[in-house]
């Protein structure tokens, strides 16, 4: 085997050894999922009366509550995942294992996006059934992929810088929201878009944006993680 | 404390005559424009002002980059700077935006691709200055600093894009094939813009020089205290 190959090999497998970790984690705690989706049903109820979201309203506004839903519930776990590591010193036993440090981003991001993708999963049919609409539609999937990758990617890092802060759950939101703004408006345009039945052409613009979005703050947090984990 | 170098002196002289040409200008030497009338006259400080605001965050983000390859203090002074400045002048900008906007577009705001990227460049920069100082270690906060200052810059574009494929009604004054400005008016939007840069270096200068200072005093107080 080259070095190369074998280098490669590695980081792949320190990434799937961090993910399998974080899912173990959780699989026998269950605290981060059971919060994130409790605290995403009680904003769908919130928004409820909050906009009156009878028939006609609801139409227009569906896709604006339901990214709303999934980016803070999404905060909540990007804060929670990172916060347990750091409390427990598992941080440490991370920077100290014997491998390429990109492979703890990439596997921190990875079950994030696991969580997000799961609390999605549940979010979607409990909707559908409270407000009688059909929310399975491929190209909505789409979009909520695309977003909750670009969302995740820009919030793994930050959230790794936040929990160092003295004021660490205050600080994650107002640092990822004004980044991860071009997400929010591309994956709630995108998915009004597809449940409103707009024409592939109409839509387009934003799936591009959103592939723009995750590839390039992919790539950033790639390059700069190394930095953010630097003792 | 090294003394004020000469050349920032000579640069503070030549900043303070500049900004009253230019005012000059836009008061004597630009004509009164036909349709919007006196208020038209803010257009020159107001794009200087903007483009000041983006220039500055552009020179945070190569700061920032190079900090993280170098390592070195003095890049961690100068991103700081670069901020506060950019973060000036962008609320310049946006004021008086505002100004021209209430009796031209008949009001103070509204949601145009441009107006909201600035507004939110600048929330992005009071962000970055909450992560500063949430932060004790100097190291670390100015390589966080340094990775959101680049992470925040590289999103404004595409902030911009994403604004802008809803409808805008901000007018382009200068297209990439002619600007709408008579000889005289664009002479002194290009003084204005001149006027800003040479402001922008000497109070970049400045701030570089209160930094290292602080910067400094933090070191002394450090060995006092040991």
């Amino acid at each position: 085997m080259t070095p190369a190959s074998n280098e490669r090999t590695s980081l792949w497998r320190a990434t799937r050894a961090v993910v399998w970790k974080d899912l173990t984690a959780e699989l026998r705690s269950r605290e981060l999922l059971s919060a994130m989706l409790v605290f995403a049903l009680l904003v769908i109820l919130t928004f409820n009366f909050a906009l009156d979201l009878d028939p006609k309203t609801r139409g227009s506004v569906t896709s604006g509550v339901l990214w709303v839903t999934f980016i803070f519930a999404g905060t909540l776990g990007l804060n929670r995942s990172m916060a347990v590591e750091k409390d427990r010193g598992c941080l440490d036993g991370l920077l100290l294992a014997p491998m390429d440090r990109s492979a703890i981003y990439f596997g921190k991001a990875v079950a994030n996006l696991a969580f997000m993708l799961i609390v999605e999963a549940v979010v979607l049919p409990l909707y559908s059934v409270l407000y009688n609409v059909n929310l399975f539609r491929p190209g909505l999937l789409l979009m909520i992929a695309l977003g909750s990758v670009g969302y995740v990617a820009v919030g793994t890092l930050l959230s790794s810088m936040a929990v160092q802060a003295r004021t660490r759950d205050m600080l994650l939101p107002i640092l990822l929201f004004p980044v991860t703004l071009p997400v929010l408006i591309a994956a709630v345009k995108g998915s009004a878009g597809f449940l409103s039945g707009l024409p592939m052409t109409d839509i387009q613009p934003w799936i591009n944006l959103l592939l723009v979005y995750d590839v390039i703050f992919i790539a950033v947090a790639f390059i700069v993680f190394d930095y953010v984990v630097e003792e | 404390m090294p003394p004020k170098p000469k050349m920032l002196q000579v640069l503070d002289i030549v900043s303070i005559l500049l900004l009253a040409i230019a005012t000059l200008m836009v008061f004597l030497y630009a004509p009164m424009e036909r349709t919007m009338g006196m208020v038209q006259k803010v257009f020159y400080f107001h794009v200087s002002a903007n483009w000041i605001g983006m220039l500055a965050f552009f020179v945070a983000a190569v700061a920032g980059g190079v900090y993280l390859a170098k390592g070195n203090r003095f890049w961690d002074v100068l991103e700081v700077a670069a901020v506060e400045i950019g973060l000036a002048f962008s609320l310049i900008g946006i004021i008086t935006g505002s100004i021209w906007a209430r009796p031209i577009w008949n009001t103070w705001w509204t949601w145009d691709p441009r107006l909201v990227t600035v507004t939110v460049m600048e929330l992005i920069y009071v962000a970055y200055f909450m992560l500063r100082q949430g932060i004790e270690d100097p190291d670390r906060r100015a390589r966080y600093a340094a990775v959101y200052a680049i992470v925040g810059f590289l999103s404004v574009p595409l902030t911009f894009l994403s604004i802008r494929l809803y409808r805008s009604i901000h007018p382009v004054v200068i297209t990439s094939s002619s600007a709408q400005l008579s000889p005289k008016m664009f002479q002194t939007f290009m003084f204005s813009l001149f006027t800003f840069t040479v402001l922008f270096v000497d109070l970049l200068w400045h701030r570089v020089r209160l930094g290292e200072l602080t910067e400094r005093v933090e070191r002394l107080r450090m060995k006092l205290s040991e």
